[in-house]
């Protein structure tokens, strides 16, 4: 086994968002000792130990899979508990800040419930029944593509950095955001589900408010090809519905397939 | 008395409250819901995040795609085994028959298992199960389950109370009437009455050093459970995961999943030696290979050879890492090598198991498809937990039920790999429905008494109004410190009575807890709180430990290195009388003999007899 190459950091400063609303609220730094290999939710958990036992940070299982501990890091959308501090510059202090899209609760920890109620606004899967034999059936080349939708933490960061709602709070209420074009493109891309939801990605998801900038998928942690990969074929599936006269005309002819909507709550 | 403005809190009335967003808890809320049941599910975390996404390799279930010589009746005799006969065998029962349907359901929900060429879900190996029998979606299943029931449930439309920590249980007349607790968001308090409770809080290994769980697990339902006056059962047996991270010390303890092994991986020592072959136990000499030829053969033909021994129940391949590292034979970190890179394809290893390649690339600097890797031990499950009804998951107390980790009985003295995900969506849903029938019965949640509510504002809030106390992260460092060293893998008598006397030292301290700061999101306040379930829980493991004088699955004493046949017939109970914790020795519930037959058949247990019971 190779040994990490750590530049010989003994001690490291963090510049750390305090306060319970951004305009009151400011940056303080603590110097705390470290070890090789630390990321930066360890050098948290050390000012939580040793200098602030209060500093809100939010985290659970500090490695990369539930999605809990999204910040910025020196200014960009990171997990803290898979951001080596081998990889940020030994002469500066690193600045950790809460998600800038998100009402802040206090601290680094941010008000994510945006994002709980999006995912109650479109239905689940809905699966054709069993082959004859009582089986369903799925094959690993269908799968493949949506298991890697699977693998989204639900960290938001996508959510966070994406500039429709991070810059517009105005658009929160007609746009979901990358996450949910994600999920909306796993379930849309099941093999065996029968419900659409095209109409409602346009009409109600704001899809169309994307401009494929590409910033969700270059922060998440979970490497998703994002725009390539859920985003534009959902545009296209949008495009070929709606704007096709073809399907036009037959949808005049046939009746408008509408998704059943989830019950409001 | 002088009159006190009473606390101010929130308020809710439920047919059923599940405590824990887990796996089990989900499962829960999903059945009662179902059922009729007004429910909302209470997560300590955010929606979607409890430990249960740390969960890897898959959930063990017979559902026969890929060896159908597998059955109920073999998955029943491994788990078993498994656990060293100390299983309550009517749980290993249905653990075995309903499982394969709770996989079907989680299909029906939109989890996207793996395939086998044929189309259906394909099924892994791993430690002590005959047959490849582990659904799994790589290497992050347990991610895949947390998020379909998750989806599930917003679809039922479930109140889901996140962030949420529930500190006492309130009851009335002997049964259950409500939970108390507070929003970590605002640190508001927050009464939720109801006609039934589940616990589903899973465990409580924070309280070691070296472990795979997080900030969560403090063991919050079993101190709950033991305070509303339920029983634990089987404590002292916790299990140690064979293979966690060992370097950098950043990571120590993070999991690697069984998958490597299951997955053609194979652990050496220093020497290059697959030193597996010397460690098989009499217990499964006649199922285990003895030599590297016929181990490798039995990934491909599990007709003709047997097991690797690297697969062995987790209990045996962690004392065996152990012994290795004592005998001065690890590696340069105190851990052993686990080889996968010399055996697989790098193609192989990425696309079965690419979380461990991602975790080990970005954390540690290794490449898994190129060189073997440090792992040793690291605290990972509880099989004991609370005591259960096998059938209903019913605890001692009227209204209160328990499943998934807190709950004891199905795993024994050890939990096979693949178990706990299958455990949770069985014993969940049997949760949630019995929950919900318990509540269907009552006219309305019992009264809640006032002044109980007073005392329990009173203790949450003292560590915030005291000033210049003791640190709560200094105490939990300190139980971190005693419980890895005096009550980890082995265990002796001399070591577990300086636990206890420490232990009851961090009590005394903290007693004198202060968290500076507000309630509103204040983790040194939260750790302060969780305290109290963490020193109550490994209070009642060292006495557990203490008491059982013998070794068997996740126990082992030095100073009684065997197995006794008299301790395999009873299980340690653990009460609490007048604030006190109580132990005693209960007898194990006798298996029918159709099913003795089952366990003892020396691998005679062929295809399913019985059709699966719902």
């Amino acid at each position: 086994m190779s040994e990490a190459v750590e530049p010989a950091r003994r001690e490291a400063t963090v510049r750390v968002f305090r306060g319970e609303d951004r305009a009151s609220g400011g940056f303080v730094d603590y110097t705390v000792p470290v070890d090789p290999g630390m990321v930066v939710l360890d050098v948290m958990f050390r000012v939580q130990q040793m200098r602030a036992p209060d500093l809100a940070v939010r985290w659970n299982c500090k490695a990369g899979k539930c999605g809990s501990c999204s910040a910025e890091v020196n200014g960009r959308p990171r997990l803290m508990c898979m951001t080596r501090l081998s990889s940020l510059p030994a002469t500066e202090p690193i600045t950790v800040a809460p998600m800038a899209t998100f009402p802040l609760v206090r601290d680094l920890v941010t008000d994510v419930s945006f994002n709980y109620e999006k995912a109650r606004t479109f239905p689940n899967v809905k699966l054709a029944p069993p082959g004859p034999d009582g089986k369903r059936r799925m094959y690993q080349e269908e799968v493949d593509r949506v298991q890697e939708f699977h693998k989204c933490i639900e960290c938001f960061l996508c959510q966070n950095v994406c500039h429709v709602i991070r810059d517009h709070e105005e658009n929160k209420a007609a746009y979901s955001g990358p996450r949910f074009f994600v999920k909306m493109a796993a379930l849309e891309m099941h093999p065996l589900d029968t419900h659409s939801r095209v109409e409602m990605l346009r009409a109600k998801h704001g899809l169309g408010l994307c401009n494929i900038t590409k910033c969700c998928t270059e922060v998440c942690p979970e490497s998703i090809r994002i725009t390539d990969n859920a985003i534009i074929p959902l545009k296209e599936r949008v495009v070929s519905e709606y704007y096709d006269p073809l399907a036009w005309v037959k949808r005049r002819i046939f009746g408008e397939k509408e998704p059943a909507a989830p019950a409001e709550r | 008395m002088s009159v006190q403005p009473r606390a101010e809190h929130d308020e809710r009335t439920y047919d059923v409250i599940v405590i824990g967003g887990g796996g089990a808890g989900l499962r829960a809320a999903i059945e009662a819901t179902s059922q009729g049941a007004k429910t909302a599910v209470v997560c300590k975390s955010l929606f979607g995040k409890a430990h249960t996404v740390m969960a890897e390799g898959g959930m063990a279930a017979a559902l026969r795609n890929v060896w159908p010589e597998d059955g109920w009746d073999v998955h029943f005799r491994d788990t078993m085994r498994g656990g060293k006969l100390l299983g309550n065998w009517r749980m290993a029962q249905i653990h075995a028959q309903e499982s394969p349907d709770r996989v079907l359901e989680l299909e029906e929900w939109g989890a996207m298992f793996d395939r086998t060429p044929d189309g259906l879900i394909l099924q892994r190996d791993f430690g002590g199960h005959r047959y490849a029998r582990l659904a799994h979606v790589g290497d992050r299943t347990g991610l895949e389950l947390i998020r379909t029931l998750q989806y599930r449930a917003i679809e039922l439309g479930i109140d889901v109370l996140m962030e949420c920590n529930i500190q006492r249980l309130l009851m009335d007349d002997g049964h259950v009437a409500g939970a108390f607790g507070y929003w970590r968001q605002t640190g508001r308090y927050i009464l939720l009455r109801a006609k039934a409770i589940v616990l589903a809080t899973g465990g409580a290994g924070r309280s070691w050093r070296v472990t795979t769980n997080s900030w969560e697990s403090t063991g919050d339902g079993l101190r709950l459970a033991l305070e509303a006056g339920a029983e634990l059962m089987d404590i002292e047996f916790v299990q140690f995961h064979p293979t966690g991270m060992v370097w950098p010390l950043s990571v120590r303890g993070l999991l690697v999943t069984e998958g490597v092994r299951g997955d053609g991986g194979t652990l050496k020592n220093k020497d290059g030696e697959r030193f597996m072959f010397r460690y098989i136990p009499e217990f499964f000499k006649a199922e285990t290979a003895d030599n590297a030829a016929e181990a490798d053969r039995w990934y491909e033909d599990k007709k003709n050879n047997r097991r690797t021994p690297d697969l062995l129940p987790r209990d045996e391949v962690a004392r065996a890492i152990n012994s290795e590292v004592k005998a001065g034979r690890g590696t340069p970190h105190g851990g052993v090598w686990l080889d996968i890179a010399s055996r697989r394809s790098a193609d192989y290893i990425k696309r079965r198991l690419p979380s461990m390649y991602v975790q080990f690339k970005e954390l540690a600097d290794v490449d898994i498809t190129k060189e073997a890797f440090e792992i040793g031990p690291t605290c990972h499950y509880f099989m004991g937990g609370i005591r259960v009804d096998a059938d209903s998951t019913a605890t001692t107390v009227r209204g209160l039920f328990a499943a998934g980790e807190c709950a004891a009985g199905l795993h024994g003295a050890n939990r096979l790999g693949g178990n706990s995900l299958s455990d949770l969506v069985v014993f969940g849903r049997r949760a949630g429905l019995h929950a919900a029938q318990f509540a269907a019965a009552q006219r309305a949640p019992g009264a809640v008494d006032p002044t109980e509510l007073d005392a329990a504002v009173a203790r949450m809030r003292a560590p915030l109004e005291r000033q210049g106390g003791e640190d709560p992260y200094a105490i939990q460092s300190d139980l971190q410190d005693t419980m890895q060293d005096l009550v980890g893998l082995i265990r002796t008598q001399s070591e577990l009575d300086e636990a206890l006397v420490r232990i009851r030292s961090y009590r005394e301290r903290l007693s004198r807890v202060s968290a500076p700061g507000a309630a509103r999101y204040n983790p040194g306040w939260n750790l302060a709180l969780d305290l109290e379930s963490m020193l109550t829980v490994s209070e009642a493991v060292t006495r557990a430990a203490s008491l059982r004088k013998e070794s068997r699955g996740g126990h082992t004493r030095d100073d009684f290195p065997k197995a006794d046949p008299e301790w395999a017939k009873v299980n340690v109970v653990v009460r609490r009388t007048d604030g006190e914790l109580a132990l005693q020795t209960e007898p194990l519930p006798q298996m029918p003999a159709e099913l003795s037959e089952i366990v003892t058949g020396e691998g005679k247990a062929t295809a399913a007899a019985a059709p699966h019971t719902t």
